[in-house]
């Protein structure tokens, strides 16, 4: 016998307990069917395993655990499922809940079901699993899934095993009886219980109102190996209580919101204990229990054992209800139970006792008066709350406040409604404040999971924006890089060419050069013509631009080169080694030239427009050209047969070699030079152009060797004999450098006129450009030939482009100072200035106007003096650029290799060729 | 003199060292966003329904916190509007709705499966992802996740979907309110004098 301990508060209601315990445990009534309500224990409902018409045997599982906090059901009796659905159980709510209806076939037929012989050879989890099959529920009233209780040795050190006997309760008796009667189950049961939690000690808690049960305990208790306790507490209402208890029996208070397994003790009911012993020793499962009939309604109150899902009719049949009498039918104890109304209700597992109350018995409470605040609930409720504090917050809505004030420690016990002098109905109160917190707190778990997908969903929709638009960019990107790609392989086609024309050139493709060259110069002027419209808007990307022209110039001028050796090949290549083949090509080739610019002329004259003269002028100096080749070829030939070769090596012959060596120098340089550029832009074809430079510079030395053997004997040949040709060719290169210096230079005072912020790039590209002048004066100067005149003063002719640019700049600044002007009048302010402003730039865009049309003039009439119409040329010209861009487009689209693209090849080197020939005659012009 | 000039700097030091702490404590311990958004926020239902007027909740929020009006939310009903005037300390005011209920009745969307084409329409109104499907198969709501926001049904080209209040299940029920009891008396409750009592 341990000390015994106390706890706050507590009342002590009338007993009622001896009208139901004079008779012993009887057989429940045979219903006529039984209805298994699918959730009778706490936690998620059963899954129903049966289906309707079903025969299900006694015993037989009929609903499986609906998770890991449930409990299964089985069938209480023999017989038919009838039903499964909605239908009304035993709730305070009288609401319906899934049902298993059987009808009863009465025979009572078992399924096969046998115990454990040894539960000791089953470890703990094992057993625990045996007993969850067996639907074993909390037996005390709320009806927790044992089977759950009995796994907190996994994660709790259990010292103390606390079997509750007290039923505080009035008037139930169920487990009184029962331990009366099977005490030996109930040891049986916790020595189940203690082989699982192995507990150093068991307390069996019993009211000091119930000696015969007390003895009955006492005596099964003797000579068990467990150490078990029976303790005797007082009889206080709800010492019942599972915190209450457990302080009861062993000083320890529950911490709030805890479960007594935090503090090493776990508490069962003692028709638990005996629900366990049969499930285990018989393998029976939970499908009766006993049951307190009691009431002063009934003539023969007492306990039966009663199958699950009976009616509770059958029970008040075979209680002797009279009817009559009747005012009042309760299920559960008088404190913590609630009242039904229909009597076809089912016994489920939790249902300890049914009162069939008399009016007397239980008269309706009296209306509610107001709370005084006497303080008196304070000093009943074992939980130790301020009862009236927190129905007052209840009834006031602030739910808040009565949860800092524990509210959820309430067990509602009902001690504090007991008391209420002003019979307020305190725990109804409590009950409602409990359940719109928990709803309050649903609708924030629920809002906040709202929360978290409506921000997953925005997050992800914006990912997807974000990965569509990276997506769109790839391909841009990728786009721009296939052009790149494209153009930078047309480069290389025009850089090999002229490589391989450089090392060897056996089979260049001169067309193909030409071509090139072309489209690289068309391409640079292009990028001249933007570069100069984004200066005179000042615009930005100008520096990219002069970028893309300094790029364009050296590829234009490395094309050239390459084509301008490829045509030339006997000069380029060293002049023993000629090639009879090479020659009889170059022929060949000349020929067909030859017979184009025929045809093209031809074509012109029949439609009488385009350029004749030039044509002409083209025709003839492709007659001189074949001729010279064929003549190469024939003399080539002829030296063959006969191979006794001069030794002598006429002075024409030097001359020739020496203006090689020369033109191969200078080539050298141009190409240095070009590099230069190319690495200072960090151009992608710079490497290849250092190949190309260091290719040229090996032949020049080759071209110095072989002029070098061939003066060596000819002592004679002292004299700088470079030809006029190649003077000229010099000439040609300082006066196109001076032109594009001056350009430059013209259109960087526009740029600093409009004070773009372009002009610094600008000026460093004019720099760039006047050390190329200076270079290639230079050149010509080694070359023998005189420069003309220092030519660094821009050259007094302007531009025509730049002064038509002049023109529109001074035009809108007039249209400018004119609005600003007639905004002045409007606005009657002084405009004398204005007005001065205004003459002032008529006057200078008349005289820029009168300028640019002299120059247009003179132009169209210089152009007109070679039979030319410059308009109808430059139109002329763009179509043809546009029929060039056109056939391009078509090609690319063609992917196989059929007659068809054979013949837009073809019709693309056409409109490649008549694009370039209109472009070189508008380009004299221009 | 000394000492007046001493004093005069003495206070200029320590206005430049609290000046200096001050201009610290700004950078160090700088608050991202409005926590007021935050704490608004966490008392709107998060339907995202968009019936205020926002593109969802916290825009709501945000709009409150610059002012806007706080009983724009017919979800969160009355209560939502008396908790924000509490949180913002000003006056509560009558919910802005047309069938303004205290208590609105939560619902959530069905779908009649025997009715949808599948169109998706539904799918891609659902602020919170609750509705499942693919093109041309059927679609369903799971429950568990609508919110009752009603912005599936106007897409429906069918019209399939149904608004059905949330039925009160065992676990779900709640206890009423008691009624004060002082407002009646004895015999009125009961109805008729009980025999026994008599």
């Amino acid at each position: 016998m341990g000390k015994v301990f106390a706890f706050h508060g507590g009342i002590h209601p009338p007993q009622n307990k001896q009208q139901s315990t004079g008779l012993a445990i009887q057989p429940g009534p045979v219903p006529k069917t039984v209805r298994l309500p699918v959730q009778q224990h706490i936690g998620a409902p059963a899954q129903p395993l049966v289906t309707v018409g079903q025969r299900v045997l006694k015993g037989q599982l009929i609903a499986e655990p609906g998770g890991r906090l449930s409990v299964a059901i089985h069938a209480s009796v023999s017989g038919t499922v009838t039903a499964v659905g909605m239908m009304q159980v035993a709730h305070s709510s009288g609401m319906d809940a899934l049902c298993i209806e059987i009808e009863n076939d009465r025979l009572d037929e078992w399924v096969p079901h046998a115990g454990l012989e040894d539960f000791r050879s089953l470890n703990s989890n094992d057993l625990a699993d045996f007993i969850r099959g067996k639907g074993v529920a909390g037996m005390g009233g709320a009806g927790f899934p044992t089977d759950v209780k009995l796994h907190v040795g996994d994660h709790h050190i259990i010292n103390t095993l606390v079997i509750n006997a007290a039923e505080c309760e009035p008037y139930i008796t169920a487990d009184d009886m029962l331990m009366r009667e099977r005490a030996d189950q109930v040891i049986a049961g916790i020595g189940v219980i203690c082989h699982m939690l192995k507990p150093s000690h068991v307390m069996i808690g019993i009211e000091d109102n119930k000696p015969q049960a007390i003895r009955a305990l006492q005596q099964a208790a003797l000579g068990n190996r467990h150490n078990i306790d029976v303790v005797v507490v007082p009889t206080k209402y709800p010492s019942g209580g599972e915190k209450q208890l457990i302080k009861l029996l062993t000083g320890v208070e529950v911490p709030s919101g805890g479960i007594p397994a935090d503090v090493g003790i776990v508490c069962q009911n003692v028709g638990t204990a005996v629900a366990i012993h049969r499930a285990v020793a018989h393998g029976e499962p939970l499908i009766s229990r006993v049951v307190t009939m009691t009431g002063d309604a009934l003539a023969r109150p007492h306990n039966m054992e009663v199958a699950i899902g009976t009616p509770f009719v059958d029970l008040l049949d075979q209680a002797n209800l009279k009817e009559n009498q009747l005012a009042r039918l309760v299920v559960g104890g008088p404190m913590m139970g609630f009242t039904v109304n229909d009597d076809e209700l089912p016994i489920t597992k939790t249902t300890n006792c049914l009162i069939a109350a008399t009016w007397e018995e239980m008269p309706e409470a009296n209306p509610a008066q107001s709370c005084i605040r006497c303080g008196q609930c304070e000093q009943a409720c074992p939980v130790e709350l301020l009862p009236q504090q927190l129905h007052w917050f209840a009834k006031g809505r602030e739910f808040d406040k009565a949860k800092n004030h524990n509210l959820f420690d309430c067990i509602e016990c009902g001690a504090c409604s007991y008391v209420c002098p002003s019979e307020i109905p305190l725990v109804q109160y409590y009950r409602f404040a409990k359940a719109e917190i928990r709803k309050e707190e649903a609708e924030t778990r629920k809002a906040d999971h709202a929360k978290k997908r409506f921000e997953a969903r925005v997050a992800r929709q914006e990912a997807e924006v974000a990965e569509k638009e990276a997506r769109r960019k790839q391909r841009a990107e990728a786009a721009v890089k296939a052009q790149a790609v494209k153009k930078d392989k047309l480069e290389a086609d025009a850089a090999k060419p002229a490589v391989t024309a450089d090392a060897a050139a056996p089979v260049t493709d001169i067309k193909a050069l030409k071509t090139a060259a072309a489209v690289t110069r068309t391409k640079l002027r292009q990028v001249e013509k933007a570069l100069k419209n984004a200066e005179n808007k000042g615009l930005e990307g100008v520096e990219t631009l002069t970028q893309t022209v300094a790029t364009l110039q050296t590829k234009a001028d490395a094309a050239q080169q390459a084509y301008d050796e490829a045509l030339n090949p006997a000069a380029a290549a060293p002049a023993p080694v000629l090639d009879l083949k090479q020659l009889k090509t170059n022929a060949a080739v000349a020929r067909t030239k030859l017979r184009q610019a025929e045809k093209a002329l031809a074509k012109a004259q029949d439609s009488g427009e385009g350029d004749i003269a030039a044509l002409q002028a083209r025709l003839t100096e492709q007659q001189a050209k074949t001729e010279l080749a064929q003549a190469a070829y024939d003399t080539a030939e002829s030296g063959e047969a006969a191979p006794a070769v001069a030794p002598a090596i006429s002075a024409e012959q030097l001359a020739e070699l020496k203006a090689d060596w020369d033109a191969a120098q200078a080539k050298v340089a141009k190409a240095q030079a070009a590099l230069d550029t190319a690495i200072a832009n960090e151009s992608p074809a710079a490497e290849k152009m250092k190949a190309g430079v260091a290719k040229l510079q090996a032949k020049a030395d080759e071209a110095k060797k072989a002029y070098d053997d061939a003066a060596s004997p000819v002592t004679a040949a002292a004299a700088p004999a470079i030809s006029a040709e190649q003077l000229a060719e010099l000439q040609a290169d300082v006066d196109g450098m001076t032109a594009k210096v001056s350009k430059a230079q013209a259109a960087l005072d526009t740029a600093i006129a409009n004070e773009s912020p372009a002009a610094e790039k600008m000026t460093a590209g004019v720099a760039k450009l006047q050390a190329r002048l200076d270079e290639a004066v230079q050149a010509l100067q080694a070359a023998g030939g005189a420069v003309a005149e220092p030519v660094v003063e821009p050259e007094p002719e302007l531009d025509l482009k730049a002064l038509k640019q002049q023109v529109s700049i001074m035009r809108t600044k007039l249209r400018k100072v004119e609005k600003a002007v007639e905004a002045a009048e409007e606005s009657g302010e002084d405009t004398s200035e204005l007005v001065a402003d205004q003459a002032q730039l008529q006057q200078r865009f008349e005289a820029a106007k009168a300028q640019f049309d002299a120059e247009e003039a003179a132009l169209v009439a210089r152009a007109a003096e070679e039979g030319v119409d410059l308009k109808q040329l430059k139109i002329d010209a763009a179509m043809a650029r546009a029929a060039v861009t056109k056939a391009e487009r078509a090609l690319a689209k063609v992917t196989e290799p059929d007659d068809q693209q054979e013949k837009l090849a073809q019709a693309l080197e056409a409109a490649k060729q008549k694009a370039e020939q209109l472009n070189s005659t508008l380009s004299r012009f221009e | 003199m000394n000492l007046v000039f001493l004093a005069v700097l003495v206070l200029l030091a320590l206005g430049a060292a609290f000046g200096l702490i001050l201009g610290y404590a700004s950078i160090r311990f700088k608050v991202e966003g409005n926590p007021l958004v935050d704490e608004i926020d966490g008392l709107l239902p998060q339907t995202q329904c968009g019936q205020c007027g926002y593109p969802g909740c916290r825009p709501y929020a945000e709009a409150i916190a610059e002012g806007d009006v706080i009983n724009k939310c017919p979800p969160g009903g009355q209560g939502t509007v008396d908790a924000l005037a509490g949180l913002l300390d000003i006056e509560s005011m009558a919910l802005d709705a047309e069938d303004a209920a205290a208590e609105p009745i939560k619902s959530i969307a069905y779908i009649r499966e025997d009715e949808c084409i599948g169109c998706t329409k539904c799918i891609q109104a659902c602020p919170v992802d609750a509705i499942l499907g693919a093109a041309k198969q059927m679609h369903t709501v799971i429950t568990s996740e609508c919110t009752g926001c009603d912005l599936c049904v106007e897409p429906c080209p069918v019209d399939c979907i149904d608004m059905l209040p949330i039925e009160t299940t065992l676990t779900s029920w709640k206890w009423d309110q008691p009624k004060p009891g002082v407002e009646l008396i004895a015999t009125d409750r009961r109805g008729a004098v009980h025999e026994g009592a008599a």
